[in-house]
C-alpha cells in the first residue's frame, strides 16, 4: 500500500477527480471502438507503423491540436480565476501547477508539433522529394514527442503536475522546495521529446541540403523550406544544451548532485543561463517556419512572388546568429552589472532590423497585388499589425534599465503572448486552413473560417492589450490572486472575457472541421487556392510516392512558372519508384522510452534499468537489421496516375468554382 | 539501389551520402553537447563546498594512460578505413578490433580513477565541482561505452555480411564517431585535468 | 472590414485607458530619481514605437485598400517585381537608426540605474540588508541596529543602497514608484540603488515567482524625513526586543507573518553571502580574485598537491 501511495496526487481536488474519470472512460472508449470496428489492424499498419512523412505530419497535427485544448483550457482557468479579485477558483498550488503546465504543453507539446507538422507535410512536398532523408528516424522523432507528451500529462492524475513555472528556475524546482514528483516528470518528459526534436533537425537539414529536386539550388528554395532549414540548424544547435541542463536538473533531483543547489557549491544562476541559452533560440524555432508559411500564404493570395527574396533570407540568416546571443536579456535584473546588460540589450534590440525587414517584404508583396481575402490571408494580414505590436513592445522590454519595471511582470506577459500568438498561432491556423484541403482532399468552410478568425482576433486582443497596462500597474505574473485595492480587477475581466472568445474560437476550428467534412465538396482538383510553389504540383490527396516523376526546378516558384510562363515541370519517363518499409520499432521504442521516463520519475529503478536496457536491444536490432525497402514499379505508379488522371478532367471545372 | 562505383565504397549510393552528412550534422550536435558540459564544468570547478579541489583529487599517472590508449585507438580507427578502402577485410576487421579492446581499456582506467575518487571522498554527490566533472567524464565514459557495442555490432556485420556499401558505410561512420570522441578527449585532457592540477 | 477592426482597437484602447485612468499607472508615477529615468525611457519608447506601429498600419490598410481583388479589373495580372535595392535599404536603414538611437539611450540608462542616484552621489547613502525568505522580506539596517520584518522605513532625500539575497528561491524585490527591481538569491548578494524624493507610502512586492506563498509575499515601504526616520529609529531602541538566532531560525520557517520589529540584526550571526561564491560552508577554498593573502597561502597548497 505505501508502494502505491507515491502516485496519489498530492493535491487533489473534484476538478481532478473528474478528470481522471473522463481520461479513464476516453481510454475505455477507444479500446472497445477499435475492437468493435475492428481497426487495431489498420491502426498499426497505417499510423502506428508508417514512415511516411505525410501522415507522421498529420499525426503531429492532430497531436497538436489535441494539446492546443489541454493549454487552453489551462489558461481559460487562469483568466477565470483572475478575473475577479480574491477568487477562489483554484488555489495557490493549483494555480502554480496550471501556469507551470500552460507554458511548458503550449511551447513543446503544442507550437512544436504544430510546426514539425508543417514541415513533415511540406517540405518533402516543396523540394521534390519523395520523402525524408531518414524516414524511420522521422517516425521515431514523433514517437518520442508524442510519448514525451503523454508523460507530461499524466503527471496532472498521477502523482501531481510539476509546479515551478516552465522555465523551472532552481532552487524552487529543487528537491527542497518542490517536494513532489511534478518537477521530475517535467525534466523527463522533456529530455525525451527533446530527443525526438533534436533527430527532427538532423532530418529536416540533411533532407534540404541532399534531397531537393533538380535544378533547384538553395537560392530556388520556396520560402516555407528555407524557414524550415534555418529553424533546425538552430534545432541542432540549441536542443544539446537543453538536454544537458535536463540531465543535471535530473541528477540533482534524484541522484543528489549538486548542480543548482543552495549549497556544497550548486549554482542556481547556471540553470537560468542554460535554460535561456536553449529557451530563446527556441522561440525562433517557433517563429522562422511561421514566417515562411506567411511568405507562402501572403504571396499567394496577392497573386504576386514575394518580394526581396534574397533579404528575407538573408534576414532569417541573421535572426538566427542573433537568437544565440541574446539570452541574458531574460534575467537582466540578476545583477550582472551595467556593461553586460548593455551589450545585451544591443544585441536584443538588433533583433528588430531583420524582423523589420521582414515585416516591409510582407507589405511590398501585397503591394501592386491581387488580394484575396481568405482565412488564411486575414490570419496573415491580422498578423501583420499585431505581430508589430508584440515586436515593438520587445524592443521596449530590450531597453535594460526599463526592463526592470518590466521584468516579472503582466507587461512581459503580454509581450510574448502578443509575439506567439499572432506570429505562431495565427500561423499555424492560417497554415492548416490553408494546406488542409492538399492532405484530407475537401476545404474548411471558409464562412465559418472567417468567423473563427475575427473571434480569435479580437479574443486576443481584449485578453492580452489589458495587461500590458495592469503590469505597467505593478501587477506581477504568476499571482493566483491580488486583493481589490490594488484595482487590477476591472482589465483582467475584460483579459477574462478575452480569453473566452478565444475558447469559442477553438470550439468553432473544430466545428468547421466536422461541418467541412460532412458538406465541403471533394473535387477541388490539386491547386484550389491558385498557389504557387511545389507542393501544389502533385495530385490530392497527394499519393504516396509524391511525385511520379521528379520536377525539373528554375525558379523559387515552379509551379507557378509551369502554370503561367511555360515551364515543363515532369520530363521524362515513369521509373520504379523507391520507398522505404513501414516498421513497428520506432513505436515500440518510443513505449519503452516511456516506461523509463515514467520510472525515472518514480526513482523505480529496476523497471528503469530493465527498459533502458530495452531501448539498447531495440538499437541493437536495427544495426544488425537489413532493410533495402521496396519499389513501386513503373506499371503501378501509371495506374494510380491515370486515376487521378480521371479527377484531373473534372479540375478545370472545379477551380473556377472553389477559387475565391 | 544505385550503387556508383567512382565513389569510395562509404559514399557509393544515395542512401550513404545522406548517412554520412547527417552523422556530421549529429556530430555538431554532439560538440554543443560537450561545449555546454565544458561551460558548466568551468563555471562550477572552483565550487568544491566541503570537498576536494581538483588539485587535490587529479593524478597524472590514470589520465596519461587514458590519454595514450585513446589516442592510440584513434589511430587504429584510422589504419581500419585505410584497410576497407583498399578492400583488405581481414586487416580492417584486426584494427576495428584492436580499436575496441584499446576502447575497453580506456574504460577499465576510466572506472578505476572513479573509485579512487570514491575512496578519496570526492563522490557525485560532494560538492557542484565532482558532479560536474563527474558528469562531464561520464557522458564521454557513456559515449565510448556505447561506441564500443556500436563497433562490435559493425565489426559482427562486415565478418558475415563482407564489404558491402552498407557495412563500408557503417564502419566509416563509426570512425567518424570515435575520432570525434577522441578529439573530445584531448579537451578534457588539457582543459579538465592539465588545467585542473596546475 | 478591417477598418472596422482599427476603429475597434482605438475604441478598445481608449476603453482601457479611462478604465485605469482614474490613477496613475504605478509604473508611470515615480517617486523617486531611478523610477523617474525608468518611466521617461519607457514612455520615450511608447511614444517612437506607436510611431512606428502606426506607420506599419498606416501602409497595410492603404495596401489593403488599393490592391484588393474586388477592386481590381478581372483581367489585372500583378507583375513579378524582384526587389529594390534602394527600398530595402530604407528598410533596413530606418530600423538600424532608430536602434541606434534606442540603444544609446539604454546604455545610458543602465549606468545611471546601476550606480548612485543622480543629484545624490555626494552623500552617504543608506544601507539596508534585504533578505527574502519563504514568503517574506527581512530587512536589517546594520548602522542603526534594527531588523524589521514585511515593512520598511526608509528616508527621503538619501541615497538608498539594498544589498539583495534570499533564504529560498530566487526572488525579486521591487518598489515599483522607486525604481525597478532586482534578484535576490542565495549565493550572491546583488545591490540595487533607490532614492526617494517625496515621503509617503508606497507597496513593495516579491516579483519573481517563488511557490505558494507567492502572491501575499509583499512589504510596505514608508518614506519620510531624515528627522522622522531619527525619531524612528530611536523609538524602536527604545520599544523593541532583540532578535536572538533562535528566533530567527523561527522566523525562516515556511509561511506568512505580519510586520515585525526587533533591535540588532540577524547579520551578526548568520552574515550575507557576500565576497563568497563558493558556498557558505567553506572558507578554505575561498574566492581567487577577492583574497589575496588566501591566494597565496592556496597556490603554495596546489603546487604541494601536484607535486605528488
Amino acid at each position: 500500500m505505501e508502494f502505491f501511495q507515491r502516485f496519489a496526487i498530492p493535491h487533489p481536488s473534484p476538478a481532478i477527480y473528474a478528470s481522471m474519470v473522463a481520461i479513464a472512460l476516453v481510454s475505455i472508449g477507444i479500446v472497445v471502438g477499435l475492437t468493435y470496428f475492428k481497426k487495431w489492424g489498420y491502426l498499426w499498419r497505417e499510423w502506428l507503423t508508417t514512415v511516411d512523412h505525410k501522415k507522421i505530419g498529420i499525426m503531429y497535427l492532430l497531436s497538436a491540436l489535441l494539446m492546443l485544448f489541454r493549454g487552453g483550457a489551462d489558461a481559460i482557468m487562469m483568466r477565470a480565476q483572475l478575473a475577479t479579485p480574491e477568487a477562489k477558483l483554484l488555489d495557490a498550488q493549483h494555480y502554480n501547477e496550471i501556469f507551470t503546465t500552460h507554458g511548458v504543453v503550449m511551447i513543446l507539446f503544442m507550437a512544436m508539433p504544430f510546426i514539425f507538422a508543417f514541415m513533415n507535410l511540406i517540405v518533402p512536398l516543396q523540394i521534390g522529394a519523395r520523402d525524408v532523408a531518414f524516414p524511420r528516424l522521422n517516425a521515431l522523432s514523433f514517437w518520442l514527442f508524442f510519448v514525451g507528451a503523454m508523460l507530461f500529462n499524466i503527471s496532472f492524475v498521477i502523482g501531481g503536475s510539476p509546479d515551478a513555472g516552465w522555465t523551472s528556475y532552481f532552487p524552487l524546482a529543487g528537491n527542497d522546495f518542490s517536494t513532489s514528483v511534478g518537477t521530475n516528470y517535467y525534466m523527463l518528459a522533456i529530455q525525451i521529446s527533446g530527443i525526438g526534436s533534436l533527430m527532427t533537425g538532423i532530418n529536416f537539414c540533411t533532407t534540404i541540403l541532399k534531397m531537393r529536386a533538380p535544378g533547384m539550388t538553395l537560392m530556388k528554395m520556396p520560402m516555407f523550406t528555407w524557414s524550415a532549414f534555418i529553424a533546425n540548424v538552430i534545432v541542432v544547435f540549441a536542443f544539446p544544451v537543453l538536454t544537458v541542463a535536463l540531465i543535471m536538473g535530473t541528477a540533482d533531483r534524484l541522484f543528489g548532485a549538486n548542480f543548482f543547489t543552495t549549497s556544497n557549491g550548486g549554482m542556481d544562476m547556471l540553470w537560468a543561463n542554460f535554460f535561456w541559452v536553449w529557451g530563446h533560440p527556441e522561440v525562433y524555432i517557433l517563429i522562422l517556419p511561421a514566417f515562411g508559411l506567411y511568405s507562402e500564404i501572403i504571396s499567394t493570395f496577392s497573386g504576386r512572388n514575394l518580394y526581396g527574396y534574397k533579404s528575407m533570407v538573408w534576414s532569417m540568416i541573421l535572426i538566427s546568429l542573433l537568437s544565440f546571443l541574446v539570452w541574458t536579456h531574460h534575467f537582466f535584473t540578476m545583477g550582472q552589472g551595467a556593461l553586460t546588460n548593455s551589450i545585451f540589450s544591443i544585441t536584443t534590440m538588433a533583433i528588430a532590423v531583420p524582423t523589420g525587414v521582414k515585416i516591409f517584404n510582407w507589405l511590398f508583396t501585397m503591394w501592386k497585388g491581387k488580394i484575396r481575402f481568405t482565412t488564411p490571408m486575414l490570419y496573415s494580414v491580422g498578423f501583420i499589425p499585431l505581430f508589430t505590436i508584440g515586436g515593438v513592445t520587445g524592443v521596449m522590454l530590450a531597453m535594460s534599465a526599463a526592463d526592470y519595471q518590466y521584468h516579472n511582470t503582466m507587461f512581459l506577459v503580454a509581450h510574448f503572448h502578443n509575439t506567439i500568438i499572432p506570429g505562431v498561432v495565427f500561423a499555424m491556423l492560417a497554415g492548416l486552413t490553408y494546406y488542409w484541403p492538399k492532405f484530407f482532399g475537401f476545404m474548411l468552410n471558409e464562412k465559418i473560417g472567417k468567423t473563427t478568425f475575427w473571434f480569435i482576433a479580437v479574443g486576443f486582443v481584449l485578453a492580452f492589450f489589458p495587461m500590458y497596462i495592469t503590469g505597467l500597474d505593478g501587477q506581477a505574473r504568476r499571482m493566483y490572486t491580488y486583493s481589490e485595492s490594488t484595482g487590477f480587477g476591472p482589465l483582467n475581466m475584460v483579459s477574462f472575457f478575452g480569453g473566452a472568445l478565444m475558447a469559442i474560437a477553438f470550439l468553432l476550428i473544430v466545428y468547421n472541421i466536422w461541418y467541412s467534412f460532412k458538406n465541403s465538396p471533394r473535387d477541388i482538383g490539386s491547386d484550389p487556392w491558385d498557389a504557387r510553389s511545389l507542393e501544389w504540383a502533385t495530385h490530392t490527396p497527394v499519393p504516396e510516392y509524391n511525385f511520379a516523376r521528379l520536377p525539373q526546378i528554375s525558379s523559387s516558384q515552379a509551379f507557378w512558372d509551369s502554370k503561367k510562363n511555360g515551364h515543363v515541370l515532369f520530363k521524362g519517363e515513369i521509373e520504379d519508384i523507391h520507398m522505404p518499409n513501414n516498421s513497428g520499432v520506432p513505436f515500440v521504442m518510443s513505449c519503452i522510452f516511456f516506461v523509463a521516463g515514467f520510472s525515472f520519475v518514480f526513482a523505480l529503478w529496476v523497471p528503469a534499468v530493465i527498459a533502458l536496457i530495452g531501448v539498447f536491444v531495440c538499437m541493437t536490432l536495427r544495426s544488425f537489421e537489413q532493410d533495402h525497402g521496396y519499389h513501386i514499379h513503373a506499371k503501378e505508379v501509371k495506374e494510380t496516375e491515370a486515376k487521378y488522371g480521371e479527377v484531373l478532367n473534372n479540375e478545370d471545372r472545379s477551380r473556377a468554382t472553389s477559387r475565391v | 539501389m544505385k550503387i556508383d562505383h567512382a565513389q569510395p565504397l562509404e559514399y557509393s549510393t544515395d542512401q550513404n551520402q545522406l548517412n554520412i552528412l547527417g552523422f556530421w550534422i549529429f556530430l555538431g550536435a554532439e560538440i554543443m553537447l560537450f561545449a555546454t558540459l565544458f561551460t558548466a564544468y568551468f563555471t562550477l570547478s572552483h565550487r568544491t563546498g566541503s570537498g576536494p579541489t581538483p588539485a587535490e583529487i587529479f593524478e597524472i599517472t590514470p589520465v596519461l594512460i587514458e590519454t595514450f590508449v585513446l589516442l592510440t585507438s584513434s589511430f587504429t580507427i584510422g589504419l581500419g578505413v585505410h584497410a576497407m578502402r583498399l578492400g583488405r577485410k581481414n586487416a580492417m576487421v584486426t584494427f576495428f578490433g584492436i580499436t575496441l579492446l584499446l576502447g575497453l581499456c580506456f574504460l577499465g582506467v576510466e572506472i578505476f580513477e572513479f573509485m579512487t575518487y570514491y575512496h578519496e571522498g570526492a563522490t557525485y554527490q560532494t560538492s557542484a565541482f565532482t558532479s560536474a566533472l563527474m558528469t562531464t567524464l561520464g557522458t564521454h565514459g557513456a559515449h565510448v561505452t556505447l561506441g564500443f557495442f556500436w563497433g562490435l555490432f559493425i565489426i559482427i556485420q562486415v565478418v558475415k555480411r563482407g564489404l558491402t556499401p552498407q557495412t563500408a558505410n557503417k564502419a566509416f561512420i563509426f570512425s567518424l564517431y570515435w575520432h570525434f570522441l577522441d578529439v573530445v578527449w584531448i579537451f578534457i585532457f588539457s582543459f579538465i585535468y592539465l588545467k585542473g592540477m596546475m | 472590414m478591417l477598418r472596422k477592426k482599427w476603429t475597434f482597437l482605438a475604441s478598445m484602447m481608449a476603453l482601457v485607458l479611462i478604465l485605469s485612468g482614474c490613477e496613475p499607472l504605478l509604473v508611470l508615477d515615480p517617486k523617486g530619481p531611478q523610477a523617474e529615468r525608468q518611466a521617461s525611457d519607457i514612455m520615450l519608447s511608447i511614444g517612437i514605437m506607436s510611431f512606428i506601429v502606426i506607420v506599419v498600419m498606416v501602409i497595410l490598410a492603404v495596401i489593403l485598400f488599393k490592391y484588393r481583388a474586388s477592386k481590381l479589373p478581372d483581367d489585372y495580372e500583378p507583375p513579378h517585381i524582384e526587389g529594390n535595392h534602394i527600398v530595402e535599404a530604407i528598410c533596413v536603414g530606418i530600423p538600424v537608426l532608430i536602434v541606434a538611437y534606442l540603444s544609446f539611450v539604454s546604455v545610458q540608462s543602465n549606468y545611471i540605474v546601476e550606480s548612485a542616484p543622480v543629484g545624490y552621489e555626494e552623500q552617504e547613502p543608506l544601507v539596508v540588508y534585504a533578505s527574502s525568505s519563504d514568503w517574506k522580506w527581512h530587512f536589517s539596517y546594520p548602522e542603526e541596529g534594527i531588523e524589521t520584518v514585511n515593512y520598511l522605513y526608509v528616508p527621503t532625500d538619501r541615497p538608498l543602497e539594498f544589498k539583495l539575497y534570499s533564504y529560498g528561491p530566487i526572488t525579486s524585490f521591487w518598489i515599483p514608484q522607486l525604481g525597478g527591481q532586482k534578484y535576490a538569491m542565495a549565493d550572491m548578494v546583488t545591490t540595487l540603488h533607490l532614492a526617494a524624493d517625496e515621503p509617503g507610502e508606497m507597496l513593495g512586492r516579491n516579483a519573481n515567482f517563488s511557490g505558494k506563498g507567492f502572491a501575499e509575499n509583499t512589504f510596505n515601504v514608508t518614506a519620510m524625513s531624515q528627522a522622522d526616520f531619527d525619531d524612528w529609529v530611536q523609538e524602536v531602541h527604545e520599544t523593541a526586543e532583540p532578535l536572538t538566532e533562535s528566533e530567527f531560525q523561527e522566523l525562516l520557517e515556511p509561511g506568512h507573518l505580519g510586520q515585525m520589529t526587533f533591535t540588532g540584526t540577524h547579520l551578526e550571526f548568520s552574515p550575507a553571502p557576500e565576497h563568497n561564491h563558493d558556498s557558505e560552508t567553506t572558507d578554505t577554498e575561498a574566492d581567487h580574485s577577492e583574497h589575496s593573502s588566501h591566494d597565496e597561502s592556496h597556490t603554495n597548497e596546489e603546487t604541494d598537491h601536484s607535486g605528488h
